[in-house]
């Protein structure tokens, strides 16, 4: 067997190095402009979708705005100043230009700026998320990483019986069901809202959490905190059981590997191997469903929301469209979608960090 | 003499059409996915001929009672059957599964196969057109198109059709794209078959196998978004006895009268249990490095 001559770090060592460090990092610029690219493209697609999609309904924002007081003339008149008599294309693009500007108009309902409202129901959406998604990792991970290590044993069976049941529950029902038994039965946790009655601290960021511990009362913590494990609860129980069922296929797929053989062979102890070969190896697959599970969980904390009673975006969102308050049903549905967007890159360019290959692909 | 009579080896190897089935319905968790979905269809047939009372008749005197002999999952805050309200909201669950996950499948296939096939530029439109669909989280598209057509089951169920049609074109897409290069599909053009008549005849039959098992992994998520986008107000109006507005009706009475929420969604949690069941088996059993 042919032995590769042990490279011996000479002068030009350094040098070549560098040099292929440079070129690592220009290859990651140039993946990085080419996603901001795509990027750009995807939001066009986007903003045509939102603008086009509006556009289908009978009648127009005019014919909202004056409702049924409206005379003809008004209508017109109402027509010219918002620029309704124009060309579609040039609607479209007048559109475009005010979005970017984040100016959507003004909510039929609250008669703030549309994108005021937007803005501040974004917080209580964020960290509803955020807690639900740090829940499912924290936990999903682990789980899956225990069912792996003893597959067809007693802790995995019940762990993928439980996932199964959580990838199948309505998070909807399940919502309810925890709110009538932590809430209603039990009484150890409230049933909605941001925080208890007459509680309120002055809003900063608009994350109940961040405001409560800002305030400096730990009652208020407290209070915060309490009002945000049920919704968070309900809201992770289907990204963990998606991240506990993909950590425990790719931990079993990585275990049988030969560098994890090796690994073995060497007489390293089982959970360095564990942790450093067979984790660490499994995780870009993980990561990817953990930064996929960021859609499923904007479109649950639309549910959540509503069940829980909490002033998020995704309430905003219905009660805008119950009450036809379109306005704010454009600038919500732009500005999640740009969210969305923009974390779906995050986490595409975090793969590059993790396994360079990828930006070689 | 026919071919698999000169070579009989091959004759004695050659799979039933069925057998992937078969191999799937060996698993006990497919079979009990099976039986739960079988169940779930006779509810849909059976639902009048097991259906205590009318879902829409109204007995104010049994509003809000609790589940008894008379009413077996109580009765809701009009004194209507909770149990018969159920067993027809199985219909519309399956009504959903077929329109939205039909809608989907076809739609989907449609854009797939016309952009794997003719690929250049109609591939890139379709590829970016399905790009910006998946640039929405799903219940967010699905509330855009529902505010536009406005709330109906009707409008809820093309909402979630269209939100799976990315899913189904990028799947087929992948599959023609594979099939079209396949000698028989070359040797179709070479005799000079129109080239709809090709991605008709040749390409599309061979590339649906996936499609099916999609359609089938796809049918639990379609009732429980139908259900939700019902239970936020934007599907099934009132009275229809769907699961999702149901569940909207318990959430209004859930600390006085926990039934009317509880059994439907134990109805859509069973359904969406079986579908995933059977599912997961299919998966296991065309993803060869889970099988393995």
């Amino acid at each position: 067997m042919a032995i590769e001559p042990r490279r011996v770090a000479g002068p030009f060592a350094r040098m070549r190095m560098s040099a292929s460090w440079r070129s690592d990092r220009s290859e990651l610029w140039r993946y990085i402009g080419w996603r901001l690219i795509q990027l750009a493209i995807v939001l066009i697609g986007v903003s045509v979708v939102v603008f086009f999609t509006m556009h289908v309904l009978p009648g127009d924002v005019a014919m909202l705005l004056l409702g049924d007081r409206g005379t003809a003339e008004q209508l017109a008149k109402l027509r010219l100043q918002l620029g309704l008599d124009q060309p579609i294309i040039v609607q479209y693009l007048r559109f475009v230009v005010a979005a970017a500007h984040g100016d959507f108009g003004t909510s039929l309902t609250s008669n703030r700026a549309a994108f005021a409202d937007v803005s501040g129901a974004f917080p209580v959406t964020l960290q509803l998320t955020l807690a639900a998604l740090t829940l499912a990792t924290f936990i999903g991970v682990p789980t899956g990483v225990f069912a792996s290590l003893k597959p067809g044993r007693i802790f995995d069976n019940v762990a993928m019986t439980f996932t199964l049941f959580g990838v199948s529950m309505p998070i909807f029902w399940l919502g309810l069901m925890l709110l009538l038994l932590f809430g209603a039965t039990l009484d150890w946790l409230p049933i909605g809202g941001l925080y208890g009655v007459g509680i309120e601290p002055p809003r900063v960021t608009g994350m109940s959490l961040i405001d409560a511990a800002l305030a400096g009362s730990p009652s208020i913590f407290w209070d915060a905190l309490r009002h945000l494990i049920l919704p968070a609860c309900t809201l992770a129980t289907v990204p963990l059981a998606f991240i506990a069922r993909i950590t425990r296929a790719e931990m079993m797929a990585t275990a049988t590997q030969d560098h994890v053989r090796t690994a073995r062979a060497k007489g390293l102890p089982r959970a360095r191997v564990i942790l450093r070969h067979v984790l660490r190896n499994a995780l870009i697959p993980i990561v990817t469903v953990i930064g996929l599970q960021l859609g499923l969980l904007l479109s649950g904390a639309v549910l959540t929301e509503t069940i829980f009673s909490l002033p998020g975006l995704g309430r905003l969102m219905v009660d805008s469209i119950l009450s036809r308050d379109y306005p704010v049903v454009q600038a919500g549905a732009l500005f999640i979608a740009f969210v969305f967007v923009l974390v779906n890159l995050l986490v595409d360019l975090s793969y590059t960090l993790l396994d360079p290959r990828i930006r070689r692909a | 003499m026919t071919l698999a009579a000169s070579h009989p080896p091959f004759a004695a190897t050659k799979q039933r059409w069925y057998a992937p089935v078969a191999r799937v319905l060996r698993r006990h968790e497919a079979k009990l996915g099976l039986a739960i979905v079988l169940g779930f269809l006779f509810l849909t047939v059976a639902a009048p001929l097991l259906a205590p009372y009318d879902p829409y008749d109204q007995e104010l005197s049994s509003a809000l009672s609790p589940p008894s002999a008379h009413h077996l999952f109580g009765a809701d805050q009009y004194g209507r059957d909770v149990f018969s309200r159920v067993l027809y909201g199985s219909r519309t669950a399956l009504l959903a599964i077929v329109v939205a996950d039909g809608l989907a499948l076809v739609l989907g296939s449609a854009l797939g196969l016309v952009g794997g096939f003719l690929g250049g530029a109609v591939d890139a439109l379709v590829m970016r057109m399905v790009d910006v669909l998946l640039a929405f989280p799903y219940l967010l598209l699905a509330l855009i198109i529902v505010a536009a057509l406005g709330p109906s089951l009707t409008n809820s169920m093309i909402a979630i059709g269209i939100v799976y049609t990315p899913q189904y074109a990028r799947l087929i897409r992948g599959q023609v794209l594979a099939v079209r290069a396949l000698d028989y599909v070359r040797a179709a053009r070479a005799i000079g078959t129109a080239p709809w008549r090709i991605m008709l005849r040749h390409v599309l039959p061979n590339s649906f196998g996936p499609v099916i098992v999609m359609a089938t992994l796809q049918a639990g998520s379609v009732v429980v978004e139908t259900a939700g986008l019902s239970f936020l107000g934007l599907g099934a109006q009132p009275p229809s006895p769907d699961w999702g507005a149901l569940l909207a009706d318990g959430h209004n009475y859930f600390l006085t009268a926990w039934w009317i929420a509880t059994f439907p969604g134990l109805a859509i949690f069973g359904v969406v249990l079986g579908f995933n069941l059977i599912g997961d088996a299919l998966r296991d059993q065309f993803d060869p490095r889970r099988r393995t």
